[in-house]
Protein backbone atom coordinates (compact mmCIF):
# COMPACT_ATOMS: atom_id res chain seq x y z
CA UNK A 1 0.00 0.00 0.00
CA UNK A 2 1.10 3.31 -0.43
CA UNK A 3 0.24 6.75 0.25
CA UNK A 4 -2.74 7.83 2.84
CA UNK A 5 -6.10 7.00 1.76
CA UNK A 6 -7.88 9.72 0.56
CA UNK A 7 -10.44 11.27 2.65
CA UNK A 8 -13.49 10.46 0.22
CA UNK A 9 -16.14 12.37 2.16
CA UNK A 10 -14.44 15.50 1.15
CA UNK A 11 -13.77 15.05 -2.77
CA UNK A 12 -14.79 17.12 -5.50
CA UNK A 13 -15.93 17.53 -8.64
CA UNK A 14 -12.86 17.82 -10.57
CA UNK A 15 -10.25 16.10 -8.17
CA UNK A 16 -7.69 14.35 -9.53
CA UNK A 17 -6.75 10.93 -9.20
CA UNK A 18 -2.66 10.49 -8.39
CA UNK A 19 -1.37 9.44 -11.91
CA UNK A 20 0.64 6.07 -12.61
CA UNK A 21 3.57 5.45 -15.23
CA UNK A 22 3.78 2.28 -16.72
CA UNK A 23 6.62 1.29 -19.15
CA UNK A 24 7.99 1.34 -21.49
CA UNK A 25 6.07 -1.81 -22.76
CA UNK A 26 8.79 -4.23 -23.34
CA UNK A 27 8.38 -7.51 -25.39
CA UNK A 28 8.75 -9.38 -22.45
CA UNK A 29 5.53 -7.22 -20.68
CA UNK A 30 4.14 -8.44 -23.66
CA UNK A 31 5.31 -11.87 -23.62
CA UNK A 32 3.97 -11.69 -19.61
CA UNK A 33 0.57 -10.79 -20.37
CA UNK A 34 0.41 -12.71 -23.29
CA UNK A 35 0.88 -15.73 -20.72
CA UNK A 36 -0.84 -13.62 -17.79
CA UNK A 37 -3.97 -13.12 -19.53
CA UNK A 38 -4.85 -16.04 -22.04
CA UNK A 39 -5.01 -13.92 -24.56
CA UNK A 40 -2.79 -15.50 -27.59
CA UNK A 41 -3.17 -13.43 -30.15
CA UNK A 42 0.48 -13.42 -32.10
CA UNK A 43 -0.01 -9.96 -33.34
CA UNK A 44 1.07 -8.86 -29.81
CA UNK A 45 4.41 -10.94 -29.05
CA UNK A 46 5.37 -11.96 -33.01
CA UNK A 47 6.35 -9.28 -35.15
CA UNK A 48 6.94 -11.07 -38.31
CA UNK A 49 3.10 -11.73 -37.81
CA UNK A 50 2.48 -7.91 -36.95
CA UNK A 51 4.57 -7.28 -40.37
CA UNK A 52 2.17 -9.65 -42.12
CA UNK A 53 -0.47 -7.84 -41.16
CA UNK A 54 1.03 -4.27 -42.22
CA UNK A 55 2.19 -3.23 -38.92
CA UNK A 56 5.66 -2.15 -38.65
CA UNK A 57 6.02 -4.33 -35.38
CA UNK A 58 4.09 -5.64 -32.86
CA UNK A 59 1.77 -3.37 -30.54
CA UNK A 60 0.67 -3.99 -26.71
CA UNK A 61 -3.11 -5.67 -25.74
CA UNK A 62 -5.34 -2.96 -25.23
CA UNK A 63 -6.51 -4.97 -22.29
CA UNK A 64 -3.06 -4.43 -20.43
CA UNK A 65 -3.41 -0.58 -20.58
CA UNK A 66 -6.83 -1.12 -18.90
CA UNK A 67 -5.27 -3.41 -16.39
CA UNK A 68 -2.66 -1.07 -15.92
CA UNK A 69 -5.55 1.53 -15.58
CA UNK A 70 -7.56 -0.29 -13.35
CA UNK A 71 -4.52 -0.66 -10.94
CA UNK A 72 -4.79 2.95 -11.04
CA UNK A 73 -8.24 3.24 -10.05
CA UNK A 74 -7.99 0.28 -6.75
CA UNK A 75 -4.81 2.23 -5.70
CA UNK A 76 -7.01 4.65 -5.03
CA UNK A 77 -9.80 3.14 -4.15
CA UNK A 78 -9.95 -0.83 -2.51
CA UNK A 79 -11.69 -3.21 -5.24
CA UNK A 80 -14.74 -4.10 -3.79
CA UNK A 81 -15.80 -0.80 -4.10
CA UNK A 82 -15.73 -0.91 -7.80
CA UNK A 83 -19.62 -0.95 -9.26
CA UNK A 84 -18.84 -0.63 -13.30
CA UNK A 85 -15.31 0.16 -15.08
CA UNK A 86 -15.57 0.67 -19.06
CA UNK A 87 -13.26 1.11 -21.73
CA UNK A 88 -13.35 2.83 -25.05
CA UNK A 89 -9.74 1.93 -27.14
CA UNK A 90 -9.20 5.01 -28.73
CA UNK A 91 -5.49 4.10 -30.63
CA UNK A 92 -3.17 1.82 -30.63
CA UNK A 93 0.15 1.48 -28.42
CA UNK A 94 3.17 0.45 -30.09
CA UNK A 95 5.96 -1.65 -28.15
CA UNK A 96 8.23 0.45 -26.09
CA UNK A 97 5.36 3.33 -25.28
CA UNK A 98 5.47 4.58 -21.66
CA UNK A 99 1.48 4.57 -20.51
CA UNK A 100 0.30 7.18 -18.56
CA UNK A 101 -2.83 6.89 -16.17
CA UNK A 102 -4.75 9.97 -15.18
CA UNK A 103 -8.34 10.31 -13.85
CA UNK A 104 -10.63 12.54 -12.32
CA UNK A 105 -13.72 12.88 -10.60
CA UNK A 106 -16.41 13.92 -13.08
CA UNK A 107 -20.00 13.11 -11.16
CA UNK A 108 -21.16 12.88 -7.60
CA UNK A 109 -24.58 10.45 -7.12
CA UNK A 110 -26.61 8.40 -4.99
CA UNK A 111 -27.79 4.91 -6.91
CA UNK A 112 -28.81 2.09 -5.63
CA UNK A 113 -28.65 3.23 -1.90
CA UNK A 114 -25.15 4.41 -2.17
CA UNK A 115 -23.23 7.29 -2.68
CA UNK A 116 -21.16 6.96 -5.82
CA UNK A 117 -18.39 8.85 -7.85
CA UNK A 118 -18.01 8.85 -11.58
CA UNK A 119 -14.48 8.66 -12.31
CA UNK A 120 -13.34 9.86 -15.81
CA UNK A 121 -10.13 8.16 -16.77
CA UNK A 122 -7.68 7.84 -19.50
CA UNK A 123 -4.18 6.51 -21.01
CA UNK A 124 -1.97 8.28 -22.91
CA UNK A 125 1.27 7.31 -24.50
CA UNK A 126 4.71 9.02 -24.87
CA UNK A 127 3.66 11.64 -27.85
CA UNK A 128 0.62 12.21 -25.63
CA UNK A 129 -2.50 10.69 -27.60
CA UNK A 130 -5.29 9.13 -25.86
CA UNK A 131 -4.85 5.57 -26.15
CA UNK A 132 -7.72 4.72 -24.02
CA UNK A 133 -10.90 6.44 -22.71
CA UNK A 134 -12.58 4.92 -19.76
CA UNK A 135 -14.78 5.49 -16.87
CA UNK A 136 -15.50 3.92 -13.82
CA UNK A 137 -17.56 4.18 -11.17
CA UNK A 138 -17.17 3.63 -7.50
CA UNK A 139 -19.77 3.64 -4.80
CA UNK A 140 -17.72 5.49 -1.58
CA UNK A 141 -16.72 3.16 1.55
CA UNK B 1 -13.94 -12.29 -46.11
CA UNK B 2 -13.37 -9.78 -43.06
CA UNK B 3 -16.49 -9.90 -41.59
CA UNK B 4 -18.04 -11.33 -38.67
CA UNK B 5 -19.80 -14.67 -39.27
CA UNK B 6 -23.59 -13.50 -39.04
CA UNK B 7 -24.63 -16.98 -38.53
CA UNK B 8 -24.04 -16.29 -35.37
CA UNK B 9 -26.27 -13.27 -34.42
CA UNK B 10 -28.09 -13.74 -31.57
CA UNK B 11 -25.98 -16.94 -30.56
CA UNK B 12 -26.21 -17.88 -27.10
CA UNK B 13 -23.16 -20.04 -25.56
CA UNK B 14 -23.82 -23.21 -23.37
CA UNK B 15 -22.34 -22.16 -20.02
CA UNK B 16 -18.74 -22.89 -19.44
CA UNK B 17 -16.91 -23.39 -16.20
CA UNK B 18 -13.04 -22.28 -15.52
CA UNK B 19 -11.39 -22.24 -12.20
CA UNK B 20 -9.18 -19.42 -11.52
CA UNK B 21 -5.70 -20.47 -10.70
CA UNK B 22 -3.43 -18.46 -8.48
CA UNK B 23 -0.41 -18.81 -10.65
CA UNK B 24 -2.47 -17.48 -13.62
CA UNK B 25 -3.53 -14.27 -11.28
CA UNK B 26 0.18 -14.05 -10.16
CA UNK B 27 1.62 -14.31 -13.94
CA UNK B 28 -1.24 -11.81 -14.68
CA UNK B 29 -0.05 -9.29 -11.70
CA UNK B 30 3.25 -9.77 -13.09
CA UNK B 31 2.37 -8.74 -15.97
CA UNK B 32 0.55 -5.17 -14.78
CA UNK B 33 3.30 -4.58 -12.43
CA UNK B 34 0.94 -5.23 -9.64
CA UNK B 35 2.74 -5.56 -6.45
CA UNK B 36 0.40 -5.66 -3.15
CA UNK B 37 0.11 -8.69 -1.50
CA UNK B 38 -3.48 -9.28 -1.76
CA UNK B 39 -3.37 -9.49 -5.45
CA UNK B 40 -0.01 -12.18 -5.23
CA UNK B 41 -0.51 -13.60 -1.76
CA UNK B 42 -3.41 -16.02 -0.23
CA UNK B 43 -2.45 -15.20 3.60
CA UNK B 44 -2.33 -11.95 3.09
CA UNK B 45 -5.34 -11.75 1.36
CA UNK B 46 -7.44 -13.81 4.17
CA UNK B 47 -5.56 -11.20 6.36
CA UNK B 48 -7.22 -8.51 4.75
CA UNK B 49 -10.92 -10.43 5.16
CA UNK B 50 -10.79 -11.88 1.62
CA UNK B 51 -11.23 -15.41 0.52
CA UNK B 52 -8.32 -15.37 -1.14
CA UNK B 53 -5.92 -13.74 -3.79
CA UNK B 54 -8.29 -11.21 -5.84
CA UNK B 55 -8.67 -10.96 -9.50
CA UNK B 56 -8.25 -7.37 -10.64
CA UNK B 57 -11.02 -5.57 -12.47
CA UNK B 58 -10.68 -6.40 -15.96
CA UNK B 59 -9.54 -9.91 -14.92
CA UNK B 60 -12.98 -11.52 -16.33
CA UNK B 61 -11.75 -10.90 -19.78
CA UNK B 62 -8.79 -13.47 -19.38
CA UNK B 63 -11.55 -15.99 -17.71
CA UNK B 64 -12.99 -16.24 -21.98
CA UNK B 65 -10.01 -16.52 -22.98
CA UNK B 66 -8.93 -19.14 -20.48
CA UNK B 67 -12.15 -21.19 -20.66
CA UNK B 68 -12.96 -24.06 -22.46
CA UNK B 69 -15.14 -22.85 -25.87
CA UNK B 70 -18.70 -23.83 -25.98
CA UNK B 71 -19.69 -21.36 -28.67
CA UNK B 72 -18.06 -20.37 -31.79
CA UNK B 73 -14.51 -20.18 -32.50
CA UNK B 74 -12.95 -17.56 -33.66
CA UNK B 75 -12.41 -19.42 -37.18
CA UNK B 76 -16.24 -19.71 -37.41
CA UNK B 77 -16.91 -16.48 -36.15
CA UNK B 78 -14.89 -15.37 -39.30
CA UNK B 79 -11.98 -13.69 -37.12
CA UNK B 80 -8.64 -12.65 -38.62
CA UNK B 81 -6.40 -11.59 -35.98
CA UNK B 82 -4.52 -9.81 -38.70
CA UNK B 83 -7.67 -7.48 -39.32
CA UNK B 84 -8.94 -7.53 -35.76
CA UNK B 85 -9.07 -4.62 -33.35
CA UNK B 86 -10.50 -3.97 -29.73
CA UNK B 87 -13.21 -1.30 -29.52
CA UNK B 88 -14.56 -0.94 -26.04
CA UNK B 89 -14.95 -3.63 -22.99
CA UNK B 90 -17.25 -2.89 -20.18
CA UNK B 91 -17.76 -4.64 -16.53
CA UNK B 92 -20.05 -4.17 -14.48
CA UNK B 93 -19.73 -5.71 -10.80
CA UNK B 94 -21.71 -7.30 -8.47
CA UNK B 95 -19.37 -9.72 -6.99
CA UNK B 96 -15.42 -10.24 -6.73
CA UNK B 97 -13.66 -12.93 -8.11
CA UNK B 98 -11.13 -14.65 -6.25
CA UNK B 99 -8.12 -17.57 -6.30
CA UNK B 100 -9.82 -20.83 -6.42
CA UNK B 101 -13.33 -19.69 -7.56
CA UNK B 102 -15.09 -21.63 -10.17
CA UNK B 103 -16.56 -19.45 -12.54
CA UNK B 104 -19.63 -20.38 -15.23
CA UNK B 105 -19.36 -18.31 -18.17
CA UNK B 106 -22.18 -17.54 -20.60
CA UNK B 107 -22.75 -15.40 -23.34
CA UNK B 108 -24.79 -13.92 -26.17
CA UNK B 109 -23.54 -12.62 -29.67
CA UNK B 110 -26.37 -9.16 -29.35
CA UNK B 111 -25.12 -7.16 -32.64
CA UNK B 112 -23.30 -7.09 -35.51
CA UNK B 113 -23.23 -4.17 -38.01
CA UNK B 114 -20.51 -2.53 -40.40
CA UNK B 115 -19.16 1.07 -40.29
CA UNK B 116 -17.48 3.42 -42.92
CA UNK B 117 -19.15 1.71 -45.40
CA UNK B 118 -18.05 -0.99 -44.48
CA UNK B 119 -14.82 -0.13 -44.38
CA UNK B 120 -15.07 -1.98 -40.84
CA UNK B 121 -17.66 -4.51 -38.99
CA UNK B 122 -18.44 -4.48 -35.67
CA UNK B 123 -19.49 -7.40 -32.88
CA UNK B 124 -20.97 -7.04 -29.54
CA UNK B 125 -21.18 -10.01 -27.57
CA UNK B 126 -22.71 -9.52 -23.52
CA UNK B 127 -22.21 -12.16 -21.00
CA UNK B 128 -21.95 -12.98 -17.08
CA UNK B 129 -19.68 -14.66 -14.67
CA UNK B 130 -21.38 -16.67 -12.00
CA UNK B 131 -19.11 -17.74 -8.94
CA UNK B 132 -19.46 -21.72 -7.38
CA UNK B 133 -21.96 -20.03 -4.81
CA UNK B 134 -24.66 -18.70 -7.66
CA UNK B 135 -23.99 -15.66 -7.26
CA UNK B 136 -23.62 -13.38 -10.23
CA UNK B 137 -20.53 -11.71 -9.88
CA UNK B 138 -20.35 -9.43 -13.37
CA UNK B 139 -21.60 -8.53 -16.45
CA UNK B 140 -19.15 -7.86 -19.32
CA UNK B 141 -19.85 -6.48 -22.92
CA UNK B 142 -16.84 -5.97 -25.59
CA UNK B 143 -17.14 -5.12 -29.34
CA UNK B 144 -14.51 -6.35 -31.71
CA UNK B 145 -13.81 -4.33 -34.78
CA UNK B 146 -12.26 -5.91 -37.92
CA UNK B 147 -10.56 -3.72 -40.01
CA UNK B 148 -10.98 -4.20 -44.15
CA UNK B 149 -7.00 -4.81 -45.11
CA UNK B 150 -5.47 -2.16 -47.13
CA UNK B 151 -5.62 -3.51 -51.02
Amino acid sequence: MSGQAPDFGQLQVGDELPTLTFGPVTRHVLALYCGGSGDHNPIHVDSDFAQQAGLDDVIAHGMLSMAVLGRMVTEWIPQQQLRAYSARFMAITPVHATVTCSGRVSRIFEEDGERRLRLKLRTRIDDGKTTLSATATVALP
Amino acid sequence: MTIFNREYLGHVSEPASVQVELGQLRLFAKAIGETRDIYLDEAAARQAGYRSVLAPPSFGTCLWSLAPRTGPDAEELGIDYRYLLHGEESFSYQGLIFAGDTITLQDRIDKMYEKKGGAMDFMELVATATNQLGEQVQQRRTTLIMRRPQA
